[in-house]
């Protein structure tokens, strides 16, 4: 089973990586561009068989590890 | 007075760190990552600056979660001392031992520089030797200083005294210009800049040399 994580900042953290996208793609003449937002995906390769016990084992592994909830959001896709 | 100064793949500032904790007068022990435990009878671990692990997936965030860590954090909960510096800084935040978090500056760039600092507290070991309101210039070398608290966490540290060290003027987008706090015990300090690095003539500044000394002082047996 496989498992997709996607890491994103907080909504009301600044995200300076994705402000400086966003100014990188009004130089290169794409308007209307409101935001950028940047974050991570991070692929799971997992022995799991059971899709909720894989999702629970992936969302503990997101709040040790994967993601710093400080700051950042998660959302956890089982394939 | 025993320090310890843990060493992580990609530390680099571990025996500058080694060297101001010795030249304040501690008997100083490296400690490998994957050790799990600290020294006997360590009463000071430093956590030096440097890109653990690459800053693979956070800065910090590995070293965090590595088997030396986790005895640190168990010193710091039985009421030990810590100094995190720079990336020792993000580790701790990376634990939960220092509340908040550190981003990208938000300016993207790397800053390598001396930078004036407001020392905001002189009530802990680390910040006796200095007087509150007092300026000092130390350098930071870092690209992920960006100290990141909601109004909660900023109110809490102001109503507990615990934000250390500001910069007098704003370098990488910081949260009320934070660049180093205290625990709530005050027993453990993260700061972005390094004072290891203006601690002796030789440095051309010693204004960082007065944290090793205090802390040094504090931790000698009466």
């Amino acid at each position: 089973m496989k498992a997709r994580v996607h890491v994103m900042l907080k909504d009301g953290v600044l995200d300076p990586q994705g402000e400086a996208v966003r100014h990188a793609l009004g130089t290169l003449g794409f308007e209307g561009v409101g935001g950028v937002r940047q974050g991570k995906v991070i692929d799971l390769d997992l022995d799991a068989t059971d899709r909720t016990a894989a999702e629970a084992r992936v969302r503990e592994m997101c709040e040790k590890l994967l993601a710093n909830t400080v700051i950042e959001r998660y959302d956890i896709e089982i394939v | 007075m025993k320090a310890a100064v843990l060493v992580f793949p990609g530390s680099n500032c571990d025996r500058d760190l080694a060297m101001a904790f010795r030249n304040a007068g501690a008997e100083v022990t490296m400690v490998w990552h994957k050790d799990s435990a600290l020294p006997e009878g360590v009463d000071v671990v430093g956590i030096p600056g440097g890109f653990s692990f690459g800053d693979y997936l956070r800065c910090g965030a590995i070293a965090a979660r590595s088997p030396i860590t986790r005895a640190v954090i168990e010193h710091t909960a039985r009421g030990g001392y810590a100094l995190g510096v720079c990336n020792g800084f993000q580790v701790l935040t990376e634990t939960g031992v220092l509340p908040g978090a550190l981003m990208r500056n938000a300016g993207l760039k790397f800053v390598c520089r001396p930078v004036p600092l407001t020392v905001e507290t002189a009530d802990s070991a680390f910040t006796a030797g200095y007087a509150k309101g007092q300026q000092i210039a130390i350098p930071v070398a870092h690209h992920d200083g960006n100290y990141v608290a909601d109004a909660d966490l900023v109110a809490r540290l102001r109503a507990e005294d615990r934000i250390a060290f500001t910069y007098a003027e704003p370098i990488n987008g910081a949260t009320a210009d934070i660049a180093g706090i205290l625990s709530e015990n005050r027993r453990v300090l993260g700061l972005m800049p390094h004072p290891e690095r203006a601690a002796e003539p030789a440095h051309g500044n010693t204004d960082g040399a007065a944290l090793f000394r205090s802390l040094l002082g504090a931790l000698v047996p009466a």
